[in-house]
């Protein structure tokens, strides 16, 4: 597994998070924290607000109480584009791809912010203008040969199917060459070939660029395969947090998971 | 000359983000810049300049720059017309105020007002989409309209309530008033729309077409990868004002010679609105077949009977004009919502293929 590359200190830590939706109370004082370069599971079982968590941290949900604090700066809120522009990037549970666009657009769109040539330099398509984008297309293209989606570049995303759209909305969040990955389920809905696929390119992100993950995701064969250390929600409560190994023998995990009443 | 890409290898990006990068369409391109400058001036009369290809180059650039807004960015605008009334009123008030300043200068300086307005009249488009939206800037069409009619400074207080375009030089050649040549006036319009149909297609292809194109297909996705909503939103106002303000200007100035506030009503919105809905949302070439189809249609169906010997009563024709473009925006909207240069870009798949059929 990933125990040869170096985890570092913190980089993001979430402190006594609670989040709710008029009546339901999506996350109840959850705390956490993600190191630099590790990959982090997060798990849990239908509606346990999995992905309201990661949609806090991206400044997509504001939080009713607790503290974020990452990279060492502490906030409780911030706009899902300045989390953007301090290096983190995410997918959804639901794909969020620009249908209209090509493969090559939306993953260069992951690039905006990084590009700062203004509309009159656009307009004329000359000298520096013409150099910055070259400059992205090609960063773009490393990491479409790096996705092995060489062959869809120009296609509509509207028109691909399912996995390699996936696929696809990965390489827009990795176009912005983020320090904080959030993938919400990368997995779901492929089949075992594509899941191989996702996660060698998950891993390869890792370790190659030392980005730092934090991943949704039910099959638990894959969490346990990939992940350095996973952390469990429940009705919104953090019920566990750990090793994979120690994690699936908590006792509290498999009563979530096998459905054992609440007290 | 076959149509083929074979043994044109792009071998690099750079020649593969050109805006034609197959050898043949640049062909095609330089031969019609080479009809439109050097022949059609010499060969068109002065009717046909003046009832069809001047306007269809005026409208093929307000087309444009609503195809920037909506096509693009997604957001509906009815305001055209009065976003094209403030170039045309900017101009005239510009021009007789500051009569030293050249003309063309003066068409600019009127797309930048226009682009100001565009952004006041954008800002709702933070806060509500769609027809929401389409209405918010119906206001704007009316309210402007309303504005210039109502107070008399914006046409210098002329009883007739009318704008007039003066006699204005460029280098030494008369190109607006009475004595402006119809070929002077073509000529004008054509490096206009050319110029910023180039323009248009260079923004379109680069990072601020790819944040318009972004808001539209996924506003929420497009903020999480780094895409602010408002400046976004609101630089496609104001560029698209700003081509909307510069076609009104030219329409006053080189086309019509003068005009009072009806000359931009609403039906002058939704003319353009059908422009780019025909010749294709989200596409620079399509704003240009769309401005051909709709301003050709009209010329056609007045001319067609009496050539075939048939006659037709005027309203008769205008008639199945509304039906032929009401039939053909229905069926734009359901069957192919990128229009004409959608279909055109299919002609030019087969044509790649032939004569083999896959
Ligand atoms: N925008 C919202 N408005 C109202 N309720 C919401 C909203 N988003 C989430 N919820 C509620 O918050 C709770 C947690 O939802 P969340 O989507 O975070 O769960 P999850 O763990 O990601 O589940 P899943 O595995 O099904 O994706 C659910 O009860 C859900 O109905
Ligand atoms: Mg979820």
């Amino acid at each position: 597994m990933n125990n040869a590359r170096d985890i570092g200190d913190v980089l993001l830590k979430v402190e006594d998070i609670s989040l709710s939706f008029g009546g339901v109370q999506a996350l109840t004082d959850v705390t956490f924290e993600v190191r630099a370069r590790e990959v982090l599971g997060i798990i849990g079982p239908n509606g346990a607000g999995k992905s309201s968590m990661l949609n806090v941290i991206n400044g997509f949900y504001h939080p009713d109480k607790g503290r974020i604090t990452y990279k060492g700066t502490t906030r409780t809120k911030m706009r899902p584009h300045e989390a953007a522009r301090q290096g983190i990037a995410r997918t959804f549970q639901n794909i969020a791809l620009f249908k209209g666009m090509s493969t090559l657009d939306n993953i260069m769109t992951g690039r905006n912010t990084m590009m700062h040539r203004n509309f009159l330099w656009q307009a004329l398509y000359l000298g520096p203008a013409r150099t910055e984008e070259l400059e992205h297309r090609r960063a773009v293209e490393r990491i479409i040969d790096f996705l092995e989606i060489e062959a869809i570049r120009k296609t509509p995303v509207g028109r691909l199917p399912y996995g390699l759209q996936k696929r696809v909305e990965l390489g827009r969040a990795l176009a912005a060459e983020p320090e904080l990955l959030l993938l919400d389920e990368p997995m779901a809905g492929m089949n075992l070939e594509e899941k191989e696929d996702m996660c060698r390119f998950i891993l390869d992100v890792n370790d190659e660029f030392g980005t730092t993950i934090a991943l949704i995701e039910h099959d638990m064969a894959v969490v346990m395969d990939i992940c350095d250390r996973v952390v469990v929600l429940d009705y919104g409560r953090k019920i566990a947090d750990g090793s994979p190994d120690a994690v699936r023998t908590n006792q509290d995990v498999i009563d979530a998971y096998l459905g054992v009443s609440h007290d | 000359m076959l149509y083929r890409e074979a043994g044109q290898f792009k071998t690099s990006y750079a020649k593969d983000q050109a805006v034609f990068p197959i050898i043949q369409d640049r062909w095609f391109i330089a031969l019609i810049l080479v009809v439109a400058y050097g022949v059609v001036p010499f060969v068109a009369n002065e009717y046909w300049l003046q009832a069809v290809l001047i306007p269809f180059l005026i409208f093929a650039l307000a087309a444009i720059g609503l195809n920037l807004l909506t096509g693009y960015a997604g957001q509906l605008s009815l305001g055209t017309g009065a976003f094209m009334a403030v170039g045309a009123y900017a101009t005239y008030k510009i021009t007789t105020a500051f009569p030293e300043i050249n003309i063309l200068v003066v068409f600019v300086m009127s797309g930048f007002v226009a682009a100001g307005v565009g952004v006041v009249f954008g800002i709702p488009s933070l806060r509500i989409k769609g027809f929401y939206l389409a209405v918010a800037t119906l206001a704007a069409q009316f309210f402007i309209l309303w504005l210039f009619n109502k107070v008399g400074w914006f046409y210098n207080d002329n009883p007739s309530g009318t704008i007039t375009a003066p006699p204005r030089t460029f280098l030494g050649i008369m190109v607006t008033g009475p004595e402006a040549t119809a070929e002077t006036r073509y000529l004008i319009s054509l490096t206009f729309l050319v110029i910023f149909a180039l323009l248009a297609k260079n923004l379109v292809r680069g990072r601020i077409g790819r944040a318009w194109m972004a808001i539209r297909d996924m506003d929420v996705a497009a903020e999480i990868i780094g895409i602010r909503p408002l400046q976004t939103k609101l630089l496609a106002f104001a560029i698209s004002s700003f081509y909307c303000g510069v076609a009104g200007a030219m329409t006053v100035f080189l086309w019509l010679g003068s005009a009072e506030t009806e000359a931009f009503d609403i039906f002058v919105s939704f003319q353009v609105l059908f422009m780019v809905i025909i010749g294709g949302l989200g596409s620079i070439l399509g704003s240009i077949l769309g401005a051909a189809f709709i301003t050709l249609v009209p010329i056609f169906l007045t001319n067609a009977p009496a050539l075939v010997n048939l006659p037709m009563p005027t309203d008769l024709g205008k008639h199945i004009e509304e039906i032929i473009f009401g039939g053909m925006i229905i069926f734009f909207l359901i069957v192919e919502p990128n229009g004409f240069a959608r279909l055109w870009q299919i002609a030019k798949e087969k044509l790649r293929r032939w004569p083999f059929p896959y």
